[in-house]
């Protein structure tokens, strides 16, 4: 088709092409008064926990209280090892930038120290994950301010 | 308060709209499609009703449908507990009338999402922007809707044996029904090998343990006994209801996601109506997906936890099975507009009614309805009956 008879040019989309675009980097959590800590550890590759200073109980995700007791709660290292509660395998996802990394794996792990975190399981084949499986933390920066924890095999 | 003595809620009239696909009409058109005829079907008209609820996606959602309709109720809730706030909003509403805060409470919903968002809907998120306050744990992973359903069958799976085909039969039994409703979205029926070969959303859900994505609305009307008794149809009696939660949208939240809410307010809602899982003739049980249903039938006693996948092998979910569930082809093939809560109410009510059609439950007396919201995050049992207790 020749320029002379080609249709009007429609008007520019808002939305180009997805590989026109630049690559869309992981979403980055705002910190808050109460998980400022919490991804603030992370940026430096530490996993912490909160621990009541009344009864003891260890709890993520962050909160201005103790889920067992409503006692205060303090900041205390984790060792960053746990264990797969469950998971799956994500095969459909139109966001952005998941989209471009299917399949892969969230799960919910059981952190030693007994809270439970959302995260990916990273660094193995997405069918090798099961249920029970012993994974460890490793770490990645998403801001200035932030990293996240995601899950390796622990080998 | 003073409250009068010996009312009994029931409900006297219900409707669905025109479903699946309603690329020209409002949501709040919708709502008011659903609500003529849910009064029509009770015999009353828009002067007869001073209460109404509803549930949608926007603060002060149910004042703004008031408004469209052109009424101006005395009693108002739109109490929103995702799939579920239908069913939580007529157990307020039973208990409305009976304390004589109100004499006719009309309850509709409306949604035209399949037209407005189209078929992605469960399959994106994750991206985390859109998460305020603590949902923002959950939502960094690249998660979705199906994601978090999916964690709990694969743990499900790993406790208790259950397996895909198991799941599969949910999804095979309720298109059986489906066949049957020729408003239903999806009418073709499947075999458990078609739902095993169809492609993995989240493993292990496939599409076909997926609901189906809809237009669509529905509504009911909720009156005293004595106030029924000069209307047309039979009354159906809300005998009970209960609602519960375990968490909101950090499914890092749910202690065990093999246990949904419905295992706390069920036991409540049979209690308060005197019946026992065994008497039930009939189950509307949300099914957003297979999973859903599974937990659920556990869940309200009707088999031992663990014992779900067994409970609906072999047609034990179907007509003429143990406890025939999902009648009208539910969610998974008739009709998921977002919160499906309504259409149970209103195939529970058909089925009392004996207006079921060929999916009639022979001299049905008792049914449950039991609505899901969030990620498993709420839960909301109704016991109706079509004897006065």
């Amino acid at each position: 088709m020749s320029e002379r008879t080609a249709p009007p040019a429609r008007p520019p989309s808002s939305t180009p092409p997805a590989d026109e675009r630049p690559p869309k980097p992981r979403p980055a959590p705002v910190p808050d008064s109460d998980s400022a800590p919490y991804w603030s550890a992370a940026h430096d590759g530490r996993l912490v926990v909160q621990r009541c200073v009344v009864c003891g109980a260890r709890q993520l995700y962050p909160r201005d209280r103790c889920l067992k007791c409503r006692g205060a709660v303090e900041w205390v290292e984790a060792t960053g090892r746990g264990t797969v509660y469950s998971f799956t395998v994500i095969r459909q996802n139109y966001t952005r930038p998941f989209r471009d990394q299917i399949p892969y794996v969230v799960a919910l792990v059981d952190l030693e120290e007994g809270p439970r975190v959302m995260t990916n399981v990273v660094g193995c084949d997405p069918d090798d994950v099961h249920i029970g499986m012993a994974v460890r933390a490793t770490f990645e920066t998403v801001s200035d301010e932030a990293g996240i924890a995601l899950f390796e095999p622990a080998t | 308060m003073s409250t009068p003595k010996g009312r009994r809620a029931v409900i006297a009239g219900v409707a669905t709209s025109d479903y699946p696909l309603l690329p020209d009409m409002t949501e709040h058109a919708v709502h008011g499609q659903a609500a003529d005829r849910a009064l029509a079907d009770a015999g009353l008209t828009f002067a007869d009703v001073d209460g109404f609820a509803t549930a949608g996606f926007f603060p002060m959602y149910a004042v703004g449908v008031a408004e469209y309709l052109g009424m101006h109720p005395v009693y108002y809730d739109e109490t929103h507990a995702g799939g579920a706030s239908f069913e939580v909003l007529v157990e307020h509403a039973a208990l409305a009338v009976e304390a004589g805060a109100a004499e006719v409470v009309l309850v509709t919903y409306g949604s035209v999402q399949l037209s407005q968002m189209g078929r992605r809907l469960g399959t994106g998120g994750g991206g985390g922007g859109f998460a305020p306050g603590p949902a923002v744990y959950d939502a960094l992973w690249g998660n979705t809707l199906v994601g978090n359903y999916a964690l709990a069958a694969r743990r499900h799976m790993h406790q208790f044996g259950t397996t895909s085909e198991q799941l599969a039969a949910i999804a095979v039994s309720t298109r059986a029904h489906a066949v049957h409703n020729p408003q239903a979205q999806e009418r073709e029926p499947i075999t458990v090998d078609d739902v095993l070969s169809s492609r993995l959303v989240a493993d292990p859900l496939h599409k076909l343990d997926c609901c189906v994505i809809s237009d669509g609305g529905a509504a009911c009307v909720v009156t005293t006994a004595e106030r029924a008794a000069d209307l047309p149809k039979a009354p159906i009696y809300v005998l009970g209801g209960a609602h519960a939660t375990t968490h909101h949208m950090n499914m890092s939240a749910m202690a065990d996601l093999t246990v949904t809410p419905a295992s706390q307010c069920g036991p409540i809602a049979f209690a308060r109506a005197g019946v026992k899982p065994d008497d039930i003739d009939v189950a509307e049980l949300y099914d957003s997906f297979t999973i859903t249903v599974l937990l659920t039938l556990e869940d309200l006693g009707f088999c031992a936890k663990g014992e779900g996948g067994a409970f609906v092998e072999d047609g034990g979910i179907g007509v003429g099975g143990r406890l025939p569930t999902n009648t009208d082809g539910g969610g998974l093939s008739a009709c998921h507009p977002g919160m499906r809560g309504m259409f149970l109410i209103v195939e529970s009510v058909r089925q009392l009614r004996g207006e079921g059609g060929p999916t009639q439950v022979p001299g049905a007396r008792l049914a449950v309805a039991h609505g899901t919201g969030g990620m498993l995050s709420t839960g909301a049992t109704l016991v109706l009956g079509n004897e006065a207790p």
